[in-house]
């Protein structure tokens, strides 16, 4: 009995408790850096793609929405030739973003993805490729690569020391 | 024409109350649940009650096959007529009502167990296990809360000497009855409550069990008649409530007296409403045995208290 009013009078003073609901298009929640919404391809600091069409990211995606071709550039770089997601597929699960090697493809706070035509949720490298770093700034994957692919000279990598001379005794 | 005048303003007052509680209801229950419930459609969001209504109209007004097609389509009329016929009697302010009848508690009592049959034959004639078992529900709940909630209108009945609505009221001018028959108002609220099956009390719907009881089978107006008759009954039941334990009408004479009687009817359609938001349903034995065990003997005890001090002083 005691407890019933005191449920009653506990409810009652909701009143004064501040409304929970954001509303939402006028007023935006707040999204962490981290949300994992829109995917969007990278570029790096020197403005070419980060993506080296590896395919690790088509491979670990649970839904198989990503599909893409590797092909080369002149000096001998791989990028995708095409890339392709398919957003009303895509579980936004993230998994491609761990398995990317070069940081190339991330997920950003933009989860407005809502279209009248199903197939407008397709998108393509061009809607995919943004021309910023996103999440990950100065990072290169050819500065720490053991490869020269123009970017950087052999032992002038991050972190790299000079190349030891085979030919040399001394330590 | 001054009484066809008071007629159209009671259905006007009581439809466009119960119509509007249904956005009040909403809006008043997010309140508690820290929400903010239909604020979009006009100012406030109180064009909600527009939008449901037009949405109602367009509905497929949809009868069963299987259903029995008469006794389907007539019982949410019961339901509405036997409310808005209990309203004639409730005075509005002094010289405000349809008719003042002397038998105006027993015509009240009478037309609520009238209401009864239009939630019974409309889960019988649905032809389905749920709306059977919801009205089956509710008619036994009825026969339980019926008793004592006349029972416990007797004190008031005894106090003022008259069965007339316009009696009670002006029988409160040296005090309200809630003090007196203070058992008498808290018997009488929670049969009020039962009797419109509102939450907690709303077993003959019960719709984690029941789908939603005796109106499965309902769609369009007709869902919406039962609908609005539940605002209706909720809107009835406090206006009674506000009658005869509050002094209805009375109150401090800066304000017109209509505005006290509909001041105090809506503090009981608040808590109406706070009931809802705050208690989880009670089972359906329990149910029964609150009422049977508990609540009829408060009633009786209050009964007996009541004649004996009346007597003594007269």
């Amino acid at each position: 009995m005691i407890s019933i009013l005191r449920t009653i009078w506990l409810t009652f003073l909701h009143i004064f408790h501040k409304s929970e609901t954001i509303e939402y298009p006028e007023e935006k929640p707040y999204l962490p850096p981290r949300y994992r919404g829109r995917i969007v391809l990278t570029r790096d600091s020197d403005g070419k793609e980060r993506c080296v069409a590896c395919n690790l990211c088509a491979a670990a995606c649970p839904v198989d929405c990503i599909s893409l071709q590797a092909t080369e550039d002149e000096e001998g770089r791989r990028y995708p030739l095409f890339f392709r997601i398919n957003f009303s597929r895509c579980i936004f699960c993230g998994f491609c973003e761990e398995a990317c090697p070069t940081y190339a493809i991330q997920l950003i706070p933009d989860f407005e993805l809502a279209e009248y035509d199903r197939q407008t949720m397709v998108y393509e490298k061009e809607h995919l490729l943004i021309s910023g770093e996103g999440k990950y700034h100065d990072y290169n994957f050819y500065k720490n690569a053991g490869v020269d692919m123009g970017v950087k000279g052999k032992g002038e990598g991050d972190g790299e020391e000079d190349p030891v001379d085979i030919n040399d005794l001394m330590p | 024409m001054h009484y066809l005048l008071i007629i159209a303003g009671v259905i006007l007052i009581a439809l466009s109350i119960a119509a509007g509680l249904i956005w009040v209801e909403r809006r008043l229950l997010s309140v508690w649940q820290d929400r903010l419930g239909p604020n979009r459609v006009g100012p406030f969001g109180l064009l909600q009650v527009l939008a449901d209504t037009i949405k109602l109209f367009f509905k497929e007004d949809w009868t069963p096959k299987f259903a029995d097609k008469a006794v389907f389509i007539m019982a949410p009329g019961i339901l509405m007529v036997t409310i808005l016929l209990t309203f004639a009697v409730i005075p509005f302010g002094p010289g405000f009502n349809v008719f003042d009848s002397n038998i105006g508690i027993l015509f009240f009592l009478g037309n609520s167990s009238l209401g009864v049959y239009s939630i019974v034959l409309g889960g019988w004639a649905s032809n389905n296990k749920y709306s059977l078992i919801g009205a089956m529900r509710a008619s036994a709940q009825m026969l339980t809360y019926e008793v004592f909630m006349g029972l416990s209108l007797m004190g008031v009945v005894m106090m003022a000497d008259s069965f007339s609505f316009m009696d009670i009221v002006e029988a409160q001018r040296g005090g309200w009855f809630i003090i007196p028959q203070f058992f008498g108002f808290i018997v009488f609220f929670i049969a009020g409550i039962a009797e419109t099956h509102r939450l907690p009390f709303d077993i003959p719907e019960a719709e984690g069990e029941l789908v939603a009881g005796y109106h499965s089978e309902y769609s369009g107006m007709k869902f919406g008649m039962f609908f609005v008759g539940e605002y209706l009954g909720i809107t009835l039941i406090s206006a009674i409530i506000a009658t005869l334990f509050f002094g209805g009408w009375l109150g401090p004479s800066f304000l017109p007296p209509v505005f006290w009687f509909l001041f105090k009817t809506f503090i009981f359609i608040f808590i109406f409403i706070l009931l809802r938001a705050s208690l989880p349903r009670p089972r359906y034995d329990q149910l029964m045995k609150l009422g049977w065990k508990f609540l009829l003997p408060v009633a009786l005890l209050n009964l007996l208290a009541t004649g004996a001090v009346l007597l003594l002083i007269k």
